[in-house]
């Protein structure tokens, strides 16, 4: 019986201890018209050895290309340690570490994890992860609401340039409690939101501006006049960062401040991915939010503090527990439980690795990636920059004819080009979103221009033809 | 009962300037471009990270995972998280590197995206219901995109009024808190004395505003509902809706299910039920089910299958969806570990998880009962788990709950989940699970019958208890006074 340990003799001795006559005699409380006979839609046990080959080979039907997407999810090489460690039982099979005393490990790394999250984004208090990026932006609008005591409003200030499903999850999250979004466009030539599209809401209440940077089209938005703006005019400032960039980027802590007074985001939240997590279709990921001290009691989530025991060493346990759902109920700031503890371990442990210099490193070789990656593709025929803002890994692109067609021809050549943006954004024409990190060689980017020049070329030729 | 551990420093403590692990660190391009970052831009001084060789982080963290107790080292046998073995081949399979590799907006994977469907196909027929969704990350997420729906098909049938969402005395902290979050009132309806909901109190409840009831069967009291049928027919009869909360579906897998007791909606915590493991507190999978009322809104995207070809359904697929609760698909790797452990059960072991886990409930109960343990519900067939009280112990040698689950962590088991239902005085909800042997639980009750011996023997032994973790028991007044999250640096 898989994973079930019982012999014929086990079984006997425990139900003559309960003095039931056979393991259905437990289920007796269960009205009769109600037990299922069936289960048709679960096919038969596979042994281990079966499932691998199923598995493999369902693996490798979906092979493996040279991937050029970005788009919020970022290819990064992720040392070895990483998942050695992180798949250790004793972290990868432990449960939330209610029991402090049998859950030091956990703790202590938690405690780690928040430290390097508030040293990277340059603020005061961490939580211990929410579920990914998107969900967390909607997390940030609602703390927002509760701790912006200067604004009565329930709106939002949401940028056009704002990665579009971040904006749509947190649609989906705060629909049902009044909160409302007005979209701040950009400039078209730019690909950034201007001070200038701010203006026509001075004056208005609303709560908090949200600032991604960089932006979804990996432009640099001008983060000190934006946060100078929202201060100014009473808004918090939710933050939305990459944090490979806080490397190399000034961190949200420290923007603003040059007329204002008051210095740095309110809020900081982002996806964790990038730090040590594969792509693998899109999670388990995780969510990171930090914020000010004055904030930590409106801030979802769990949170590790560290404390002494009974005889004054340190140790380290979940704090500031009366936020939380289990205690504060229909009150809480949240009804998240469960969060993404094992990608938060696998995060410190590659800060852990790389530390200030190796995360510089690989931001720096990200952007230098980019910006040869935009090179080779400029050269190609029909192809041209959308935008003129400094950027960070990311990028879009013009093309002279559809996108969707192009990125069809390049996955037959097992390369991922990028994203098509027609859908999310129709007013940028045939754009296209790329990136490339430190994993991309300059055999890479040469492979991807070439198949580019020849996809382009042949689509030429077929128009011309017909 | 081992030795204590040695303190771990914290990393930054092990940090020295210059140290580098630099087999980590990216190539160098052999002819680099300027980075065209304005210096404005630009970050001055360096986050205080970690110096530290590959080495040191490798022990590090290694030496802290020893500090935890966990399913892979120790008996945990924590109610309402079935903590049951976390098979070796789900985290595998689910890593073979073109899983990993996967970008999540690449062209529709066909062998991933034919294990999702299959993965929604099987919770359908085990949970009776006609659509699933595996998007939610958790279940409390999962929890949210259930009562979402309800609020989208009482606004479709412009009944949109009703707000008021009833739960049971007993409910776990994330029904209310999923309630408020999605703009409802949050009424408690009162259970019985043997732990069964008082039906009189519930007709008396429901009404206009009545949005849904949720529920757990078997409660997180650990016992059935027998008047299941009779509950759905109140609520459904007053307008209302009726949602499963599937933290106890181990307790009935193959022997009943979900759909057939009336339930409209129900999430499952695909990381209790089918194994995925807890990682330290997350990630979960919180994968929604739906019945025919609620079909049209379940959270995109979901898996549909056209002409033999799987692909995602979207917006233009799914008008009515309650929308994206992620930033892609969910916890795709985890509802991969989810579909690997439910093949290899099969049918058959789908079955045998009820079976087992309610043998090993049931025999433990009956042992620490014999042992002088006062059962919360002596009367009631334990399901998956079960409720012991110790308000006679708490008077008679002035110890609690909370003692005698410290004192267990000296015997190397785990702590089962205390002070939680509220509603039970100084209770252990306790869940061995079917993965656990017939000696691992006799083991327990020898620690349990010790304990008992020393409640009335050296009871300061409790009250002192743990003596042998890495730390004695923390000062968690001081934690939350002397407000200390985050390691700075010395002034």
């Amino acid at each position: 019986m898989p994973y079930v340990p019982h012999t014929p003799d086990d079984i006997t001795r425990m139900l003559d201890v309960i003095g039931a006559q056979s393991i259905d005699d437990l289920f007796d409380e269960i009205p009769a018209a109600l037990k299922t006979t069936t289960l048709n839609g679960v096919p038969p046990a596979l042994s281990e050895m079966e499932i691998a080959r199923l598995l493999t080979e369902r693996a490798a039907s979906d092979g493996r290309s040279l991937n050029f997407i970005g788009a919020g999810a970022y290819e990064h090489h992720i040392p070895a340690p990483v998942w050695a460690i992180a798949t250790r039982g004793e972290f990868y099979s432990a449960y939330t570490p209610y029991q402090a005393e049998a859950s030091q490990g956990t703790l202590q790394l938690i405690y780690e994890y928040q430290s390097m999250m508030c040293a990277l984004t340059g603020m005061e208090v961490s939580n211990a992860s929410l579920y990914d990026g998107a969900s967390a932006l909607a997390e940030a609008c609602l703390m927002a609401v509760r701790a912006n005591r200067a604004s009565n409003a329930r709106r939002i200030l949401l940028p056009r340039a704002v990665n579009p499903t971040y904006c749509q999850v947190a649609r989906a999250i705060t629909c049902n409690q009044n909160i409302e979004f007005a979209v701040v466009d950009f400039d078209r030539r730019e690909g950034r939101m201007p001070l200038a599209a701010l203006q026509a809401y001075r004056g208005q209440d609303f709560t908090a501006l949200v600032v991604q940077q960089p932006n979804f089209f990996g432009n640099l938005e001008e983060v000190d006049q934006l946060t100078d703006w929202a201060h100014a005019n009473n808004l918090l400032v939710i933050a939305v960062v990459n944090p490979i960039s806080l490397a190399l980027l000034k961190p949200p802590g420290e923007w603003g401040g040059l007329l204002a007074g008051k210095r740095g985001a309110d809020i900081v939240c982002g996806e964790g991915q990038p730090l040590g997590v594969p792509l693998a279709s899109g999670g388990p990921y995780f969510g990171f939010m930090t914020t000010r001290m004055q904030h930590v009691r409106q801030m979802p989530g769990r949170i590790v503090g560290r404390t002494e025991d009974t005889e004054g060493r340190p140790g380290f346990s979940l704090t500031l527990q009366a936020r939380e759902q289990h205690i504060r109920r229909s009150k809480a700031t949240s009804n998240i439980c469960t969060n993404q503890g094992l990608l938060v371990t696998a995060a410190t442990i590659y800060m852990a690795l790389l530390g200030a210099a190796g995360l510089k490193c690989v931001a720096t070789a990200s952007v230098q990636r980019t910006a040869e990656l935009v090179r080779a593709l400029m050269q190609v025929k029909g192809v041209a920059a959308a935008f003129d803002a400094p950027r960070f890994h990311e990028t879009v692109l013009r093309l002279d004819r559809p996108v969707a067609p192009v990125l069809a021809a390049l996955a037959e050549r097992g390369i991922l080009g990028g994203l098509d943006l027609g859908a999310s954004y129709p007013e940028l024409g045939n754009a296209l979103l790329v990136c490339a990190t430190e994993t991309k060689l300059d055999v890479d980017i040469d492979a991807y221009a070439r198949a580019l020049a020849g996809v382009m070329q042949a689509s030429r030729d077929a128009r011309g033809a017909a | 009962m081992g030795e204590l551990h040695l303190r771990e420093p914290l990393i930054i403590e092990l940090s020295k300037r210059g140290r580098r692990a630099v087999s980590q660190f990216p190539p160098s391009s052999s002819a680099p471009e300027p980075l065209g970052i304005p210096a404005h831009l630009c970050r001055g001084a360096p986050p205080a990270l970690p110096e530290v060789s590959e080495l040191q982080v490798v022990r590090h963290y290694t030496r802290l995972s020893q500090l935890n107790f966990s399913i892979d080292t120790h008996f945990y046998p924590l109610g309402s998280c079935t903590m049951k073995y976390n098979p070796k081949a789900c985290n595998t399979y689910a890593m073979l590197p073109e899983f990993l590799s996967r970008h999540p907006l690449a062209p529709e994977p066909q062998g991933f995206l034919a294990c999702m469907y299959e993965l929604q196909e099987m919770l359908k027929d085990i949970t009776g219901m006609q659509g699933v969704s595996l998007t939610p990350m958790a279940g409390a997420q999962g929890e949210f995109a259930g009562v979402a729906m309800i609020r989208a098909y009482h606004r479709a049938r412009n009944d949109a009024a009703r707000r008021e969402i009833l739960v049971p005395q007993a409910a776990h902290g994330t029904n209310p808190a999923t309630a408020a979050m999605c703009g409802c009132n949050v009424k408690e309806i009162p259970c019985d004395r043997n732990g069964d909901i008082d039906i009189e109190a519930l007709k008396a409840a429901v009404g206009a505003d009545t949005a849904a009831i949720m529920l757990t069967n078997p409660s997180t009291l650990g016992v059935f509902e027998h008047r299941i049928t009779e509950v759905a027919g109140i609520v459904h009869e007053a307008g209302g809706l009726l949602y499963y909360d599937g933290a106890n579906l181990n307790a009935i897998l193959g022997k009943v299910r979900p759909g057939d007791m009336g339930f409209d909606v129900i999430h499952m915590n695909l990381h209790k039920t089918f194994s995925t493991p807890h990682g330290g507190g997350g990630p979960g999978s919180g994968a929604v089910g739906v019945g025919p009322r609620l079909l049209p809104f379940l959270p995109i995207p979901v898996v549909g299958k056209e002409e033999g070809r799987f692909r995602w359904l979207r917006e233009r697929d799914l008008p009515q969806s309650i929308g994206r609760l992620s930033g892609f698909m969910g916890n795709a790797g985890v509802n991969l570990r989810a579909y690997i452990y439910m093949r290899m059960l099969g049918r058959a072991g789908m079955v045998r998880v009820a079976e087992f886990a309610t043998l090993n409930a049931n025999y433990l109960m009956k042992r620490l009962t014999q042992a002088g343990y006062e059962a919360a519900y002596p009367t009631r067939r334990a399901s998956h788990e079960f409720i012991i009280t110790l308000k006679q112990e708490a008077r008679r040698y002035q110890v609690t709950a909370m003692d005698v689950a410290k004192r267990l962590l000296d015997f190397g088991i785990h702590a089962p989940t205390t002070y939680f239902p509220l509603l039970v005085p100084e209770c252990l909800l306790i869940e061995p699970t079917e993965t656990e042997t017939k000696e691992e639980l006799d083991h327990f009750c020898d620690a349990m019958t010790a304990i008992r011996r020393e409640m009335e023997q050296e009871p300061e032994k409790l009250r002192s208890a743990p003596h042998t973790m890495p730390v004695r028991r923390l000062d968690d007044v001081r934690a939350v006074k002397q407000l200390d999250l985050a390691w700075k640096p010395a002034a």
